[in-house]
């Protein structure tokens, strides 16, 4: 496939010398142009925004920078030179540091232990942690160098990532979608690292597809669409619909939640679930109850690892207990496994698509088996009709707009939106009492999140009690009638969405200690 | 740092064609084998895959060979698609083989149609028994079932040697530890006068559709295969782990069990300590030459029977050593293992990631 080159758009470059610039970086994997002709430049002491979807081309972008992947084309200007960096080594020797998403951290070794790893071999300990103490207290990144990864929480972790990179004194430091995992106070806390930071003369490139926070904090944003770059903006000056149109290439949709007007009943009861932790760097579940009625969605806020998994286990029926500590329709379920509790009208989708929702190397067909097998006229003495379940698959795939080669093609071929709607699509299509979704658009585009919100919206209008289980306080508040908190193991109050704000929500996501610094 | 790395999309028709090109690549490390040891190798090739379907005899022969090992192999590729591992068919085999022999003995000297259905019968019943314990022990215990089924095999061929040692021993057989020989009541029938191909090959007939409509429409199957491939996806579906791996390991026990009785029953008439030449484990190889597929199966059997049968040709008329068969065996599933590691994973020549991190598209 031949794709003209698009006009080279170096844009006018100010005075001064950019502390880094690319012209028309080129990356191509296996059937996708990831980065096409893209070029930007920094300036000593911005705060540059690079903003686009999942899929957009940033990440890419920013390992290219990293040396973690070479472009197949294109110059990378540091400091006025060019420059070829070959590896991430080279690159922080350059002076360019960065922060992952998924954080690159050693559970069972200490602070300073983790952060010497990056380090050469022989760094002295003792001298490090020091370092590490007047680093992390001049940038209001207070940490102990002693404790252990896993007792720190995830905003401390991410500190000790950050802290990481400015130990090595960096002229650049990137951050990919750092706000993903905190809480509001922590993502203001981390602004001012930043805003600090920037003033001292460092250069930040900031990954995120938050329109709101890039407002906030950064001078300048590149916007990318498609592996291309579609635009540059002062993101102060820009509202947030013309910063979403030049992300997704059309208006931001709003989710439209009517009024529910049918039958009001207890649809999942949840009675005190207390579950010991499994593994060390587990969470324990506390005492943990809520009811969520038919024609409702309720959301559960709070960051991974606080006891989401272990929670969802248990209502999924993948780890059982007590009968009673489960109620569907008033049944009790809670000693029933998974097939079992989908008879009584439980449907369930998790946040890992790949090898639990679906099987990746099976087709669509086969994969609408998975859950569906139960459906009449799907399967009979024990044999399955294939022809049956192909046409379920034909009816998800066109109800619910998933883009695929047809029933027969392999869910691993699918896109991270397109098999989740999938997958919700067959779980609605069971006629559920109550539906659990967990992460409903982790890693999915801005267009395909906005249609599986209205999805779940429209099912619960018709009289199905929905619980969503999200890290994305924005889409908690935009389709859930009430929030509660999972954290440290515990289960919050629910309250109806006008009686609480993303500022009570937070402190609810810090934990009980939420007077420590988060 | 792994040398490979995985393909994002392994070619359906490269996993097809491995098998082919096991075969060729067994082929020409062959001719190197057959020159070193002086021996013209198209001469070998002749007298290994040609001379022994040239006569009636010669195919009744390799029926009776690839019979059990096709339907020990339809139980197994059960099981490995499902990642279960049975790796103890011969033991299985053999138990069967000895439940079968007691039924034999013990009723020698009576005539009637029931005692060689009781035969075949407490042959599935002794097979499926020795798959049940690794079942328990791995469902009870964890007790990885490549281990314990190994093991399960030695304790079997102990427990033969010992019966056809002492309990069973033919009084009249001057000492030869093997039992006496059935009587005609307790052995399948030949097909054909002459030949000693015999109607316990129909079983295997009968099994190739009955497994193929298993696997291709059963939802038993489909849950086994689940399993296999995605675990958290199995769970979260509801399907029951431990019954994947009873079943897994009793149906594989049951076809081995079957086929040991076929066996005593059939061509040796007896109970021997060289019951088996390790028709248990050439089956593994037959259920991954064959790609796990009912089908497959009947086509790598088959092969591998006219491996068998050739090495004992080659034996007698050119003094092979009787290893070169095994050799063959070992080589095939050798190289297609090799084949197969191309075909999900490609060679990495040097590494542009040092710190490991995950490359994708954005």
């Amino acid at each position: 496939m031949l794709i003209p080159p698009p006009p080279a758009h170096p844009r006018p470059v100010p005075a001064g010398e950019p502390r880094l610039q690319l012209i028309n970086i080129s990356k191509r994997y296996p059937g996708v142009l990831a980065n096409d002709q893209v070029s930007l430049y920094v300036m000593p002491g911005e705060i540059h925004a690079v903003l686009g979807e999942n899929g957009a081309g940033k990440s890419t972008l920013m390992k290219i920078i990293y040396g973690a992947v070479q472009a197949d084309s294109g110059q990378i200007q540091w400091n006025g030179r060019e420059v070829s960096v070959a590896n991430p080594a080279a690159a922080r020797e350059l002076g360019i540091g960065m922060v992952f998403q998924h954080f690159q951290l050693f559970e069972t070794l200490s602070v300073t232990e983790n952060i010497a790893l990056a380090l050469p071999p022989d760094t002295d300990l003792k001298e490090l942690a020091t370092r590490v103490r007047t680093v992390s207290e001049k940038y209001g990144l207070p940490l102990d160098p002693d404790r252990l990864v896993h007792a720190l929480s995830v905003g401390e972790r991410q500190r000790v990532e950050i802290v990481r990179s400015l130990l090595q004194n960096p002229q650049l430091l990137i951050l990919d979608e750092p706000t993903s995992v905190l809480t509001p106070q922590a993502v203001r806390k981390l602004f001012e690292t930043l805003r600090k930071l920037a003033s001292e003369g460092v250069s930040i490139l900031y990954i995120s597809h938050k329109l709101h926070e890039i407002q906030e904090l950064c001078d300048r944003a590149t916007v990318m669409r498609g592996g291309r770059v579609t635009g540059g903006a002062d993101p102060k000056q820009e509202s947030t619909a013309s910063l979403a149109r030049m992300m997704i290439g059309r208006e931001l949709p709003v989710c439209q939640a009517p009024d529910y007007a049918g039958e009001v009943k207890p649809v999942l009861e949840i009675n005190r679930i207390n579950r010991p932790k499994d593994d060390p760097f587990g969470i324990s579940l506390q005492d943990i109850s809520l009811t969520v009625y038919s024609g409702e969605v309720v959301g559960i806020a709070g960051i991974s690892g606080n006891g989401q998994a272990e929670l969802l286990a248990a209502l999924s029926g993948e780890t059982t207990g007590r009968a009673d500590s489960v109620r569907i329709a008033g049944q009790p379920v809670g000693h029933l496994h998974a097939g079992q509790r989908r008879d009584r009208g439980l449907t369930f989708v998790p946040e890992e698509r790949l090898g639990r929702g679906a099987v990746p190397s099976m087709s669509l067909t086969q994969n609408a088996m998975l859950t569906a097998h139960r459906q009449p006229g799907l399967s009979r003495y024990g044999l399955l009709d294939f022809k049956a379940a192909r046409d379920f698959a034909l009816r998800c795939i066109e109800r619910f707009d998933v883009r695929c080669n047809g029933p027969q093609s392999a869910a691993r071929s699918l896109s991270g939106g397109n098999l989740q709607k999938f997958i919700v699509g067959r779980e609605i299509m069971q006629a559920p009492k109550v539906m659990i979704v967990s992460q409903p658009t982790w890693g999915v585009d801005v267009g395909a999140s906005a249609t599986l919100r209205q999805t779940l919206v429209d099912l619960s209008r018709e009289g199905v009690g929905v619980l969503v289980i999200s890290e994305e306080l924005e889409e908690l508040f935009e389709i859930c009638d009430r929030i509660a908190v999972l954290a440290g193991g515990r289960l919050s109050e629910a309250t109806p969405k006008d009686e609480t704000n993303a500022e009570k929500i937070g402190l609810l996501m810090a934990g009980p200690a939420a007077t420590a610094p988060v | 740092m792994p040398l490979l790395t995985p393909r994002a999309n392994p070619s359906k028709l490269m996993q097809w064609a491995a098998p082919p090109i096991a075969i060729i690549a067994t082929l020409l490390t062959a001719t190197v084998l057959f020159y070193a040891l002086n021996k013209p190798p198209l001469q070998a090739f002749y007298v290994f895959f040609i001379e022994p379907l040239e006569t009636a005899n010669g195919w009744s022969e390799l029926a009776l060979k690839a019979s059990p090992l096709i339907l020990i192999a339809q139980g197994l590729a059960l099981g490995f698609r499902a990642r279960i591992y049975n790796i103890g068919a011969e033991g299985q085999l053999l138990m069967g083989a000895i439940c079968a022999s007691g039924v034999a003995i013990y009723t020698d000297g009576m005539t009637g149609d029931w005692i060689l259905p009781l035969m075949v019968l407490a042959g599935a019943i002794g097979g499926g028994l020795w798959g049940a314990l690794p079942a328990w022990l791995k469902t009870r215990f964890n007790a990885e079932e490549t281990l314990t089924t190994l093991m399960l095999t030695y304790v079997a061929i102990q427990l033969l040697a010992w019966l056809v040692s002492s309990p069973w021993r033919d009084p009249g057989g001057s000492n030869f530890p093997q039992s006496i020989m059935f009587s005609e009541a307790a052995l399948f029938a030949p097909l054909f006068e002459g030949l000693r191909i015999n109607s316990s090959v129909l079983i295997t007939l009968l099994s190739i559709p009955l497994f193929w409509l298993f696997v291709k429409r059963s939802f038993l199957a489909y849950q086994l295969a689940v399993g296999g491939q995605a675990p958290s996806a199995s769970r979260y579906a509801g399907f029951s782990a431990q019954r994947t791996v009873w079943i897994s390991l009793v149906v594989s026990g049951i076809t081995a069990g079957i086929a040991g009785a076929a066996e005593a029953a059939g061509p040796v008439g007896q109970l021997t300590l060289s019951l088996s030449p390790g028709y248990g484990f050439a089956a593994i190889i037959v259920a991954w030459v064959g790609r796990l597929h009912p089908i497959g199966i009947v086509f790598s059997g088959l092969l591998m029977a006219l491996i068998y049968i050739g090495g004992e040709a080659a034996q007698v008329s050119m003094q092979l050593p009787s290893a070169v068969s095994w050799l063959f065996q070992g080589m095939l599933l050798f190289f297609l293992l090799g084949a197969d590691a191309f075909v999900d994973f490609r060679l990495k020549r040097r590494n542009p990631n040092p710190f490991g991190i995950k490359e994708g598209k954005a």
